[in-house]
């Protein structure tokens, strides 16, 4: 068993699921509550990952991040390094590839808030950030939980995404499921026998945990 | 400076009800304001006009010395700076806070414990909304309002919540606890003994318009409009034709029949409003009293509606007097029978009709 590569995932599908927790509660929050009339454009824009193949989306990524691009440039000048084909790299590719699983569950959350409750929030003259942090999120926390063990287990998961942007560098960007093709690649059908078994008991786990705890969590079955 | 509020507001719903206020409450003289109107006359927008959780597409609101809204201007405060405290139609708790932590979502723990005291919600600290009454849930939904100290309290619709026995109930001591609360309110309803019950002072609206604001008492006894009579519940508005005036009295001809009522100084069609109460049956049709107008009728039907009895009567026009359930049984009245209607000349009211 691969233990680095799995190592590597866990620690990516953590730092993943952090930066998303950061990123996509203001941007699940304005989905939820903006009546911009263009929002259903920026709802496609995060939803693009659940339709598009990972090739398509790593190569996009692996070009914007290059050092030729700007965002790369930038990125070499501050810290040195490139990240194509680093931890880094691979992080943001992960953010953009997990963004529909933490921002849908989380602005479906935010969405179920009683609205009413925030205006009586407002009327009793408390501001609007602070009736997010005391109402909303601990309402909504059963939407965040779900948005962070979705946005997890999927990162664990990822393939096409890591291997566009990454590569498979051990101990750098090879994760559990580049290790698994590895294994296949070169016979180890034991090797791969052990770590596929586990991603399949790991998800598994995982899903089951989260349905018990919210029926509506991916919305693949009719409430209860 | 006086606790006035001054608002004038236009607004359009998207489902096109327009609604366009303009009112003007002393609220320093009644400290308990009724804003009454029928379902969909606009009173719950109106109400969130004044919270400011909706823009007017113009207007002012101006409460005390201090403008909360001025389209004209620019100026525009939100909910958090106005300072008036909102209890909603449902009471809107916060399903996830106790009691005690509702009551001290925006005040000091003291302040907090007090209004609990006041409230009597001292044993219920610890429980969760969903866990007590809808009286309960009032009383906090008040007492958290009021730990806020706001300057001005508005409530929509307090007692529709509630089921009928809690209604009556709540309704008593709710008009204690606003005239006691040292903080000017306005109260939504649609229920005629809700706005006798809880309010000094009241506003009609209909159809988005305030028509008429006064003294409880005045309104209902003297509606400035045929509208206003017909949204404070006045059975009878008959069409009438001034025919003599003498004397400080007006003669008027009402269908086939006559009534005498007070001169205010009005002239040409006017209506009648005499409400079904103020309306006494007799079956002595010729005797004397001091009463002037005594109508001969027929009954044309009645109907029983709990402790009351509804009597139609037709005596040259319709009549509606409301008699109490004893009495139209000690009566024995039944339809096609003749019996006198009496009024007192104060209680027919005349409206300018136009």
């Amino acid at each position: 068993m691969d233990w680095q590569a799995i190592g590597l995932s866990l620690r990516l599908a953590l730092a993943t699921t952090l930066v998303l927790q950061l990123l996509g509660m203001p941007l699940a929050w304005w989905v939820a509550f903006s009546r911009r009339r263009w929002k259903f454009l920026v709802e496609a824009v995060v939803a693009l990952p659940l339709v598009l193949p990972p090739t398509v989306l790593g190569f996009y990524v692996l070009v914007a991040i290059g050092p030729r691009s700007p965002v790369g440039a930038l990125y070499a000048r501050l810290t040195g390094g490139l990240l194509p084909f680093s931890f880094t790299g691979l992080l943001v590719a992960s953010v953009l590839y997990s963004m529909p699983f933490t921002v849908q569950p989380m602005a479906a959350a935010f969405g179920a808030v009683d609205r009413k409750l925030l205006e009586a929030s407002w009327c009793l003259g408390i501001s609007r950030a602070s009736t997010f942090r005391r109402v909303v999120i601990p309402l909504a926390r059963p939407g965040i939980a779900t948005a962070a063990i979705l946005s997890f287990a999927h990162t664990v998961g990822e393939f096409g995404v890591v291997l566009m942007v990454g590569g498979n560098i051990a101990g750098v960007t090879r994760t559990v499921s580049i290790s698994i093709y590895d294994q296949t690649q070169s016979l180890d059908y034991a090797g791969a026998w052990h770590t596929s078994l586990l991603l399949v008991a790991f998800s598994f786990v995982v899903l089951a945990l989260t349905y018990s705890w919210q029926r509506r969590a991916w919305m693949l079955w009719p409430p209860r | 400076m006086a606790a006035t509020l001054t608002a004038a507001c236009r607004k359009t719903l998207p489902g096109g009800f327009r609604l366009d206020a303009a009112l003007r409450l002393p609220l320093d003289q009644a400290p308990v304001t009724v804003l009454f109107g029928p379902s969909g006359a606009g009173k719950t927008t109106l109400l969130r006009l004044l919270t400011g959780l909706e823009h007017p597409d113009d207007g002012t609101i101006v409460f005390r010395d201090q403008t909360w809204c001025d389209t004209a201007r620019g100026v525009w405060l939100g909910p958090q700076q106005r300072r008036a405290g909102l209890v909603f139609q449902d009471y809107a708790l916060f399903p996830h806070l106790s009691v005690q932590r509702n009551v001290a979502f925006a005040a000091s723990p003291q302040v907090a414990e007090r209004m609990m005291a006041r409230f009597g919600l001292a044993g219920l600290a610890g429980r969760m909304p969903r866990a007590i009454s809808g009286g309960e849930q009032q009383r906090v939904a008040l007492a958290r309002a009021l730990a806020a100290e706001p300057e001005l309290l508005l409530l929509d619709e307090p007692l529709s919540a509630l089921d009928a026995a809690a209604r009556v109930r709540t309704r008593r001591e709710l008009r204690g606890l606003l005239a006691s609360a040292g903080v000017p309110s306005i109260v939504v309803t649609h229920d005629r003994i809700e706005a006798i019950t809880l309010a000094d002072w009241m506003a009609v609206m209909v159809d988005g318009r305030i028509l008429q604001t006064g003294p409880v008492r005045d309104v209902f006894a003297r509606p400035a409009t045929a509208q206003v009579a017909e949204a404070v519940g006045v059975e009878n508005i008959l069409p009438a034709e001034i025919v003599a005036r003498a004397g400080g009295l007006l003669r008027l001809r009402v269908g086939n029949g006559a009534l005498e009522c007070l001169d205010g100084g009005e002239t040409g069609p006017v209506l009648a409003s005499i409400r079904a109460e103020d309306v006494a049956l007799t079956r002595d049709t010729a005797g004397v009293s001091t009463q002037r107008n005594r109508l001969s009728g027929v009954v044309s039907a009645i109907s029983i509606e709990g402790p009351l009895a509804r009597v139609e009567m037709e005596c040259g026009f319709p009549l509606v007097a409301l008699v109490t359930a004893q009495s139209a049984a000690d009566l024995n009245l039944v339809p096609g029978e003749s019996l006198a209607a009496v009024v007192k000349t104060t209680s027919v009211h005349v409206i300018a009709a136009g």
